[in-house]
């Protein structure tokens, strides 16, 4: 959490000031600035609109967009719906769970890999589809899961 | 701000500029055009599925390529919406040639400008494979895929640039809110809708028209135009393709709508994994501004109508039309208690009209072309056409836009070119978590609301997922029961602990613990959830369990006997070596990420060792079976 973190949101708070129901907006985006919810942003942001914290906290843990755990180096997102699933991304995921031992929504130890499950990503076409920080991946098998850990462990 | 004879001459001039690409359907004389504008034209998908396949930088490599050569002029390249097959994808189509390209890769489009856009002929290798009688390959509208599907909602999808509005004003753009604000009451917009038979895209089927109704005699000062566009049905991406291929089709439909109601201020409500779609809209948005179309007085008619978007943040359940009012609103996206329906206490409390994105899709036509017209369209009861994310075991993974009453013999062996490997076709899901499935002796079934609704499954918002013999249908009911568990806003109790309960019998089933009566008690509880729970999602979530029970009902039994009939649940699958195809080449050893096999005392025939599995160690993760070269490991 920087400074300059501190003056973008401080702006984009005074620009939600008058628009109605911008408590879900603020918090995009501040996701956005800061990667992520600490306790201290979502305070900031029920203190500015006059609403409890537990307002603000029950919206954090409802939607599974907003994180509050600081997110790992490399995103590694798996896409469980279902045109994927009846292709055996199941078996990805798991796979990446071994060799990382890591459950998914969590980030590794060493705070490098972040393993999430995400819904349909729409690119059902390549399914099994799974996307490493934004990059896709598609038609994976869960020998590609050792070429993409290599491929990141190497560089 | 444009005046409406400026609108009209944007849409003739562009219209003469497009005429040589061909509208899917449409069979337009190939013309040169005199205005001096491209005579070729180059589309590039730039759908969802495309883009990831690099199809953004194929799109800048042919524009870089055309302007080293001095062709940019002569030769227009854009980016469009989905054209639908995306299994075949990145998709280039050239027009007037009606060249379709299939699986382009970067490294391809050299090929493409020096053979085929200089050259003049095009590269056979990377076109289509499918030909006609005389050996000639198929343009895309002549392609199997194609040849059974009516375009009204996809119109423009694949065919112009959804990020120019100009070229979506070529074709009839804005004439429909033209025609209703200059020379329709609100009431006989309403008519018109009510008389087309339309019904609602997203799931549940209501009459379109109705609702409009509702909304228009409800009493406020104020009153809202939403579209859901939480499109979270895992394995459906219609809305996302008509947002990202035609969002002025969108707007221009919720601009009638606010006419009709009385609504002067739109809501978009988008899911934000689709950034693309956002974009558009963004973009689409700033446009309509601009020309006068969208604000204080829309195209000059002189009524206001003002959109936004509103992000949603990663919830199922937001798809429910009073939960998105809460989401809308920057709340937790619990349902509300209904009544009051939305179209009396909505948005902010106010009188609110919420439709469908592909609902919307289907207005502008409606108005342009008749309600008669559009009635003429599907069976008795479901008008119109529907569209389909059709996935899982396919040939022609895609988006297709059937008419109404299509079989679902159609849709998986014509459209979608049946199960890959020659496997066989076991059933198909639709309406997701909330729906159900159909089993392969009912593929001739009719697709529409009242024959899915018979069946026991549901239209729901388009996604249509294929299984074949490899799928476990179990599993399946509990992949889709899990999904509903996890999106369970927890408001109400029969949803909350219901389905959770549902969830661990069901998980008994797949693990073999189960008995015959565990199974009678499971149909019990589903019953008792889909009557007591609050919204549709708690509805609707035993659906997938009560259609494969219905169907499957012997795999269920099978699982209680200890066997996965498909060999998918792990808990009833053992992997063992043929000792007589074993060679001890040791490879499954090596592969086994816990040891778990091992070499014994018998000896294959070339003198080296068999190999063994531990059933204790053995985590049933299937690598050996697919490293072994002699096919020795079986489940």
């Amino acid at each position: 959490m920087t400074q300059e973190n501190d003056k973008e949101f401080a702006a984009v708070l005074e620009s939600l000031k008058d628009v109605p129901g911008p408590v879900m907006m603020a918090m995009q985006k501040a996701q956005d600035i800061y990667g992520y919810l600490p306790m201290e942003v979502q305070l900031k942001i029920a203190d500015f609109f006059g609403v409890p914290l537990a307002t603000v906290y029950g919206i954090a843990t409802f939607y599974a967009q907003f994180r509050l755990e600081q997110p790992g180096q490399i995103k590694i997102a798996v896409c469980l719906g279902t045109a994927c699933y009846v292709k055996g991304s199941g078996g990805v995921i798991e796979k990446f769970q071994r060799l990382l031992d890591v459950e998914p929504g969590h980030t590794t130890a060493d705070g490098r890999f972040t393993l999430e499950a995400t819904r349909c990503i729409g690119c059902c076409g390549l399914a099994p589809v799974l996307t490493v920080n934004g990059e896709v991946y598609g038609k994976v098998t869960e020998d590609s899961v050792d070429e993409i850990l290599a491929k990141y462990n190497n560089a | 701000m444009k005046t409406l004879q400026e609108l009209q001459e944007i849409r003739e001039r562009t219209k003469a500029a497009l005429v040589n690409r061909k509208v899917c359907g449409a069979t337009e004389a190939d013309a040169a055009s005199e205005s001096g504008a491209a005579r070729t034209h180059v589309l590039v998908c730039g759908g969802t599925g495309c883009t990831s396949g690099n199809s953004k930088i194929i799109h800048d490599r042919l524009i870089e390529k055309l302007a080293e050569r001095g062709l940019d002029k002569k030769i227009q390249v854009i980016m469009t919406g989905c054209f639908g097959l995306c299994s075949k994808g990145p998709i280039v189509v050239v027009y007037p040639d009606d060249s379709f390209y299939t699986h382009v890769k970067p490294e391809d489009v050299d090929a493409i400008v020096e053979e085929h856009l200089v050259g003049g002929k095009p590269v056979e290798r990377l076109l289509h494979a499918e030909k006609d009688a005389d050996g000639v390959f198929k343009s895309i509208v002549e392609t199997d895929f194609y040849k059974s599907q009516k375009r009204i909602v996809l119109r423009n999808c694949g065919v112009i640039d959804p990020e120019n509005i100009d070229e979506y004003l070529a074709y009839d753009g804005y004439k429909a809110y033209e025609k209703v604000a200059s020379s329709m009451t609100p009431q006989q917009v309403i008519d018109e809708i009510k008389k087309s038979g339309l019904r609602g895209r997203g799931g549940a089927g209501f009459t379109t028209g109705l609702k409009w109704q509702f909304t228009h005699d409800a009493q406020g000062d104020e009153k809202y135009v939403v579209c859901n566009a939480d499109e979270g049905d895992p394995g459906a991406f219609m809305d996302r393709s008509l947002l990202e291929g035609d969002p002025h089709a969108v707007i221009e439909a919720m601009m009638i709508a606010g006419y009709a109601v009385g609504a002067t201020h739109g809501v978009i409500y988008v899911r934000a994994e689709y950034p693309i779609a956002v974009h558009r809209l963004e973009v689409a948005i700033k446009q309509a501004h601009e020309y006068g179309i969208l604000g204080d007085n829309a195209l000059g008619l002189g009524h206001k109508f003002d959109l936004e978007l509103r992000l949603g943040a990663g919830a199922f359940v937001c798809g429910e039309e009073t939960a998105l009012l809460n989401s809308s609103e920057g709340k937790r996206g619990e349902p509300r208690q209904r009544p009051p329906f939305p179209a009396v206490k909505g948005l902010f409390g106010k009188p609110t009209l919420i439709n469908n994105v592909e609902t919307y899709g289907n207005i502008t036509q409606i108005i342009l072309n008749g309600a008669d017209w559009f009635a003429k369209i599907g069976t008795e009861k479901s008008k119109g056409t529907k569209v389909f994310a059709l996935g899982g075991k396919l040939e022609n993974v895609g988006l297709v836009e059937i008419p109404m009453g299509t079989t679902l013999r159609t849709i998986v062996e014509d459209i979608g070119g049946g199960c890959p490997g020659g496997k066989k076709f076991k059933a198909a899901q639709t309406g997701g978590p909330s729906g159900g499935c159909i089993p392969a002796s009912l593929i001739d079934t009719p697709i529409d609301y009242d024959s899915l609704m018979a069946i026991g499954s549901m239209m729901g918002s388009g996604g249509l997922i294929v299984m074949d013999e490899d799928n476990c249908m179990v599993d399946i009911a509990k992949f889709f029961l899990e999904f509903t568990v996890d999106e369970s806003c927890g408001k109400c109790t029969p949803c909350r602990i219901g389905n959770k309960r549902l969830l661990e019998m069901l998980d008994k089933v797949t693990k073999g613990e189960a008995t015959l009566e565990d199974i009678d008690k499971m149909e019990e509880l589903c019953y008792y959830i889909k009557e007591n729970s609050l919204c549709g999602l708690g509805q609707t979530a035993p659906n997938p369990v009560l259609s494969t029970l219905r169907y499957f009902r012997d795999e269920y039994e099978a699982h209680c006997n200890g066997k996965c009939p498909a060999g998918v649940c792990k808990a009833l699958v053992s992997y063992k070596v043929d000792p007589a195809k074993c060679i001890g080449c040791t490879i499954c050893a090596k592969n086994c990420p816990v040891n778990a096999i091992s070499e014994t005392a018998d000896k294959a025939a070339n003198g080296r060792p068999i190999h063994a599995i531990d059933p204790k160690k053995c985590i049933k993760c299937g690598v050996c079976a697919s490293k072994c070269p002699k096919g020795a490991i079986s489940k």
